[in-house]
């Protein structure tokens, strides 16, 4: 479980996440949404510890993430996999080598033990025969699978993904989702997903935290957000003609 | 001043994290295998013809000056070895380095801080300046001094093809030039300057890569600040180095 409390953040003058709490259960898939520049990213960076917010806690079950120092860190970080919006792979490295990376760095498997966990991996997110590829042999999507596989290699407790289907297809995009979806059932991992896009809202949108200039103005399921009463919220899921055109028939 | 005091805070900050221990010794010796291939190796073609042919004037300008037939032809060679010694083939050479070696090291750096690369090591708890920079650092700081001596010798080598070419002053004079008052603690001098250089040019650019921010032009505007700071730090260096170990 993941408990944020009273988390703020600021950039200079600009405060940029205003008093979030919200607690994320293993096994579920939580979704952060809100509008570009809204705070969801740094929302998601300062959970992560990639941004230190000022004032305000991160809690991993137990553990005061905030409070710790950075071995500390370090050890909570081994338990974490993060899918970044680009994905973020190595472009030194092979597709099998990126996916080994954090094995090198903290396991003493022996190398046909990593291999077999490399294997393994990229066939759980159903990619085959592209071992021995460059990150800029690939598609998006299947940069988006080598980065899941990369992110489950030391099966973590907890994963994060930022933007995971910005630059995707739909088709591609619901395929990552049901992947995403998939992975934190199978593993009972802990999965915050950062994303604008409504489809994904509504596959896999187990708890959804809306987030508005800073602030976490709704909380609720995919299944409360068509009737939900928040008109910022309103705003950004009906944002488009049809979509409102759908909001007044179901009212009707 | 202060937007300065607070670039070198910064500077100071990652050096700490860079001389950590390295979670790894068989992946840091990896890389830094990697990085002497990449940024001493790879320098040897630019620095040889460079010092060919600086060689080469050099002796050409020392003859020309030397038209007093008081003055022995073989200060000529003297000159030769001790420009080339002294300042060029540390100095100058660096200056060629930070060029070189610094916009790469602060371009690749600097493109994996925009795509997200350096962010997803550290979220792996790798700590990522230290994975990155420390190799490149130990690696031109212990070999560069060699390059410098290969610098040296071909320099030297220039001055003898012009010779041979043109019969400036005769072979023997030169050589008895290379050989008189010799002295090698100019070497461990120069050697010196040059390690010190090397970790300037890579601490440098690499502290302006792993700090950069606003894609590909961020990237770009990464890379020149590296180059000017490094080579203005490169200066300030020699002087007092200079001025401590022969002042």
């Amino acid at each position: 479980m993941i408990k944020v409390e009273r988390l703020n953040k600021f950039f200079g003058e600009k405060q940029v996440l205003k008093d979030i709490s919200v607690e994320y259960q293993p096994g579920k898939c939580s979704l952060i949404i809100g509008a570009s520049g809204s705070g969801k990213t740094v929302l998601l960076k300062s959970i992560v510890g990639l941004h230190k917010p000022e004032s305000g806690s991160v809690w991993y079950g137990d553990i005061n993430f905030t409070t710790l120092d950075e071995p500390g860190k370090k050890e909570i970080r081994k338990e974490i996999g993060m899918l970044f919006q680009g994905s973020a792979l190595f472009d030194f490295a092979t597709v099998e080598e990126n996916i080994r990376f954090p094995m090198d760095f903290f396991t003493n498997w022996s190398s046909e033990e990593k291999l077999e966990r490399v294997n393994f991996c990229l066939k759980r997110v159903n990619l085959f025969n592209v071992n021995k590829l460059f990150p800029n042999e690939l598609s998006g999507g299947m940069q988006k699978r080598v980065g899941i596989a990369r992110a489950i290699a030391l099966n973590p407790k907890y994963l994060f993904c930022d933007e995971p289907n910005s630059g995707l297809d739909p088709h591609t995009s619901i395929l990552i989702d049901q992947l995403i979806q998939e992975i934190t059932q199978e593993y009972n991992i802990t999965t915050l997903v950062n994303t604008h896009d409504m489809n994904s809202v509504m596959e896999i949108g187990d708890q959804v935290s809306f987030i508005h200039k800073g602030e976490k103005v709704w909380e609720g399921s995919r299944n409360d957000i068509l009737t939900a009463d928040n008109p910022d919220l309103n705003e950004f899921v009906f944002a488009n003609n049809m979509a409102k055109r759908m909001k007044e028939l179901m009212q009707k | 001043m202060k937007k300065s005091l607070e670039l070198l805070g910064r500077y100071f900050i990652l050096m700490r994290k860079v001389f950590t221990k390295p979670d790894r010794r068989s992946i840091f010796f990896k890389q830094f295998f990697t990085d002497v291939e990449k940024l001493v190796i790879d320098s040897i073609p630019i620095v040889a013809i460079i010092s060919l042919f600086i060689g080469a004037v050099i002796v050409i300008q020392t003859a020309s000056n030397i038209e007093s037939p008081f003055i022995p032809k073989m200060y000529v060679g003297y000159m030769a070895r001790e420009s080339l010694v002294l300042e060029f083939c540390s100095t100058m050479i660096a200056l060629i380095l930070a060029g070189k070696v610094g916009s790469n090291i602060s371009s690749e750096i600097g493109s994996m801080r925009i795509s997200e690369q350096i962010d997803a090591m550290d979220m792996m708890g790798v700590n990522s300046a230290n994975y990155l920079i420390l190799p490149k650092i130990a690696a031109s700081t212990v070999f560069n001094p060699l390059l410098m001596l290969f610098s040296f010798m071909l320099g030297l080598v220039g001055g003898a093809m012009i010779i041979l070419f043109t019969g400036i002053v005769t072979m023997s004079q030169y050589v008895d030039g290379l050989h008189y008052a010799f002295r090698s603690y100019y070497i461990f001098y120069s050697m010196i300057k040059m390690s010190v250089f090397s970790f300037v040019i890579t601490s440098i650019s690499s502290f302006y890569g792993y700090n950069a921010s606003g894609g590909a032009l961020g990237v770009g505007s990464s890379s020149t600040k590296a180059i000017v700071v490094s080579s203005v730090m490169i200066l300030v260096a020699n002087l007092v180095i200079t001025q401590l170990m022969l002042g």
